[in-house]
């Protein structure tokens, strides 16, 4: 407790950030780069849960492509065609402001496949653009496709563009412009933890989350916990403990495993007669007394060492997922408890975060319980 | 878990199946199968084969190269069947020799043939034609096999248009089965005619040649038609292991058996649906659904179950550095509210049990106890032989009817 008190002072302390400034409404994502880069394929994978080996067979995206995402916070996604150059075009002028005004991150697209000298050109005439009007917007350049190439050339390129990109920029005159970058493929998890960086960047009062799950992870004897967004399987949040992608992998996969089994066996409606034979003798109870927990538990232990990896529901859209030490799984009564407790917080702290409207809109009544995918 | 000390009410005793010795002993038995796995270089055979018996993921099989002439591996499942693969490359030159030298060696004692067809072949007529010769070479050597034909590589197919794709294929492959059938069966009359005729003119004649066909003489009584069945495959979905847990199903001994233990396990623990699966391969051996089950829209689903568990098995194994093929998790528990709850867990030696049932924090506890209190019911899963054959092993000709005297 002291240890997120400390925290909340330090946030309270800082430099109000400049993209909770800036946004009235929702944060935005911008989706750029050269065609056939892979933006609609990276937003369908990711937000509408496309099988990657389907992406095949993806139209080339004609129009800005605006879709909205509500999930734990509210954030549109624009994806732009590649053959549309915004800042120089002929027969168009967009207006900026509307673009990049409320913008949370622009993540910029690069096929490392192909050949990729003119997409950094127009990257960092991106880049030199915006930095005059809006030098907040974090740039996220996405070094996509890399899932064919051996780790050695992926770095190479890796090493090349980001070079090329800095180079130029101080040639420019334009420093320490907010440009990170990620190695990311929509055949593995790269892509999600890539994106979950860039979410986390946008989440008001990040520092506060992590320091519960971090709590957490010490008072029950986590290896690591993850709080996930269970649309996109983005993590929102993590404890301090060094990220490693083995273990985002593993909860990631173990929330697709869960969501899996929910939509099975938990999204059809059963009939009255079999209600009433559970809720009759020897019960005598209605259902929602016979459980513990009204969301979703889970518990999983893998073979080796004994180690268990646990999932608890917080709310419609976050999923808390940990993996625990070696033979806690005898420990899971008292483990459930702290739990509750860390849920409990979380619940609190999206309530207070989220912006009024928001609250409006979105009624707590509206959001079904369980895992079930909207 | 507050409310463990509830558990008084649904202490449900599960009533031991009555099995006689000798029944027991019988179930023991070890079966072989031979499992042939044919079609065109490339159509994908080994590439499925290596998902549903080594946990390949579907990505992992671009590093397969072709198979020469045949490779052969013996699959143990479930302890008691073996099955005897045989991966036959798809090569022409090869082809043809299965179809002249080899025949014999190839196509007798079959079980099952498995045949795959690549979906994006250029030339169909010429797969076709292939086919048929296997076909009439499978009548003429095991007559009872049973055909399974897999249109494959059906990701490469728009999705809207799969089952129009898959439909037009499968008329096809009916049809051209039918005929190969039909001149088979004409062929051998043919030659039940020309042997009559020439008995005839060897009791006219008595110094007469035998008859040139050297094989055995079929018989007389009409032939079944064969056992054809066609299922829409693809190793990116979960088609695959319908399409295996169909082919495996009714080689699987004892079924009825784990079928009725299955179910008495169901209604004693109150389950809505309870799986069996394999342990290596994550196919369905068997399962049980109540009626409320039934209703489950997601018709599905049990392919699926072992889609999402094999794929669960992969991360695992990739998180914990063991072997692909090694055990991954041991239990697995899953409350979802007041909706239902479901926990899956390893069973016997070479299964594992997933049982999906209805919430209460009571009734989950006292059916994890019951499974396990189950778990003696159904060692005979993993007996190798261990008694000695009993003395009637006389009804022990199908896959089926082996164990109706049990069930008596």
């Amino acid at each position: 407790m002291e240890n997120q008190q400390r925290l909340q002072k330090k946030d309270g302390a800082r430099v109000p950030d400049p993209t909770a400034v800036q946004t009235k409404g929702k944060p935005r994502l911008l989706l750029m780069g050269q065609r056939r880069s892979g933006k609609s394929s990276i937003s369908s994978v990711v937000f509408h849960k496309l099988p990657p080996s389907e992406s095949l067979f993806l139209e080339s995206t004609a129009r800005i492509q605006k879709d909205s995402l509500s999930s734990f916070m509210e954030f549109d996604v624009w994806d732009f065609p590649g053959q549309i150059d915004i800042f120089d075009n002929p027969n168009v002028t967009f207006d900026m402001d509307a673009i990049f005004g409320e913008i949370g991150a622009l993540i910029w697209v690069i096929d490392a496949q192909d050949d990729y000298l003119e997409s950094v050109a127009r990257l960092n005439s991106t880049i030199f653009h915006l930095h005059r009007s809006y030098p907040h917007i974090n740039i996220e350049v996405f070094i996509h496709k890399v899932d064919g190439l051996s780790d050695d050339y992926r770095l190479d390129i890796q090493r090349d563009i980001t070079i090329g990109i800095q180079d130029e920029l101080s040639d420019q005159g334009v420093e320490n412009a907010p440009v990170n970058f990620h190695l990311t493929s929509i055949y593995n998890h790269s892509i999600f933890e890539a994106f979950s960086k860039v979410i986390q960047k946008l989440i008001p009062r990040l520092g506060q989350l992590e320091a519960m799950l971090t709590n957490l992870c010490r008072t029950c004897r986590f290896e690591k916990a993850y709080l996930f967004d269970v649309n996109t399987k983005i993590y929102i949040a993590t404890d301090s403990t060094p990220e490693d992608m083995a273990s985002y992998e593993i909860c990631s996969d173990f929330v697709d495993v869960i969501i899996d089994f929910t939509e099975v066996y938990g999204s059809w409606p059963r009939s009255g007669q079999w209600r009433e034979r559970l809720e009759g003798e020897p019960w005598c109870q209605p259902l929602e007394d016979q459980v513990a927990c009204e969301w979703a538990e889970s518990g999983m232990v893998l073979a080796d060492a004994q180690r268990p990896i646990m999932l608890r529901q917080v709310d419609g859209f976050l999923a808390l997922v940990a993996i625990m030490k070696e033979g806690s799984y005898d420990k899971i009564p008292q483990i459930n408890m702290n739990v509750d407790v860390v849920v409990k917080g979380l619940t609190e702290f999206f309530e207070i975060t989220k912006p009024k409207e928001t609250v409006v809109t979105a009624a707590p009544g509206m959001v079904s319980p369980g895992l079930v995918q909207g | 878990m507050s409310d463990l000390e509830n558990t008084g009410a649904p202490g449900v005793a599960v009533d031991p199946a009555a099995l006689s010795a000798a029944a027991q002993a019988q179930l023991k038995k070890v079966k072989k199968q031979k499992v042939l796995l044919m079609g065109k270089s490339g159509s994908g055979k080994s590439s499925m084969r290596s998902i549903i018996f080594s946990n390949y993921l579907a990505r992992d099989t671009r590093r397969l190269g072709a198979t020469i002439d045949i490779d052969l591996s013996h699959v143990k499942f479930l302890g008691n069947l073996t099955l005897n693969l045989w991966d036959c490359g798809g090569q022409e030159a090869f082809m043809e020799n299965y179809l002249s030298q080899q025949r014999a060696h190839v196509f007798s004692n079959v079980g099952v043939l498995i045949y795959v067809f690549d979906i994006e072949s250029r030339d169909v007529d010429r797969d076709l034609a292939t086919y048929v010769n296997v076909v009439s070479a499978l009548v003429q050597y095991s007559r009872d096999a049973r055909v399974f034909v897999l249109i494959h590589k059906m990701d490469l197919i728009q999705p809207s248009l799969r089952e129009d794709v898959f439909d037009q294929r499968a008329a096809l492959v009916r049809r051209k089965t039918a005929e190969a059938e039909a001149v088979m069966r004409k062929h051998q009359q043919q030659q039940l005619l020309l042997q009559q005729q020439q008995q005839q003119q060897q009791q006219q004649q008595q110094h007469q040649h035998p008859h040139p066909a050297g094989r055995p003489s079929p018989s007389p009584t009409p032939e079944p038609s064969i056992h054809l069945q066609l299922f829409a495959t693809s190793i990116w979905d979960q088609s695959l292991y319908k399409a295996w847990a169909s082919i495996i199903h009714d080689l699987v001994p004892n079924l009825s058996v784990i079928e009725t233990q299955l179910a008495s396990l169901g209604v004693a623990i109150d389950a809505d649906e309870i799986l069996l699966f394999e342990r290596t391969s994550f196919l369905v051996v068997s399962r049980w659904t109540s009626r409320e089950g039934d209703r489950n829209p997601y018709g599905d689903r049990f392919e699926r179950m072992s889609n999402i568990l094999k794929s669960w098995k992969h991360t695992c194994s990739k998180y914990t550095g063991t072997p692909r093929n090694a055990e991954q998790f041991s239990d697995f528990e899953y409350k979802m509210g007041a909706i239902f709850s479901m926990f899956a867990t390893k069973f016997t030696t070479n299964t594992y049990i997933l049982v999906c049932m209805p919430p209460g924090e009571a009734r989950f506890n006292s059916a994890k106890l019951n499974v396990a209190a189950a778990r003696s019911w159904f060692k005979f899963l993993d007996g190798p032989v261990v008694q000695a054959q009993p003395s009637q092993a006389t009804g022990y000709s199908g896959y089926g009817e082996v164990t109706n005297a049990v069930e008596a």
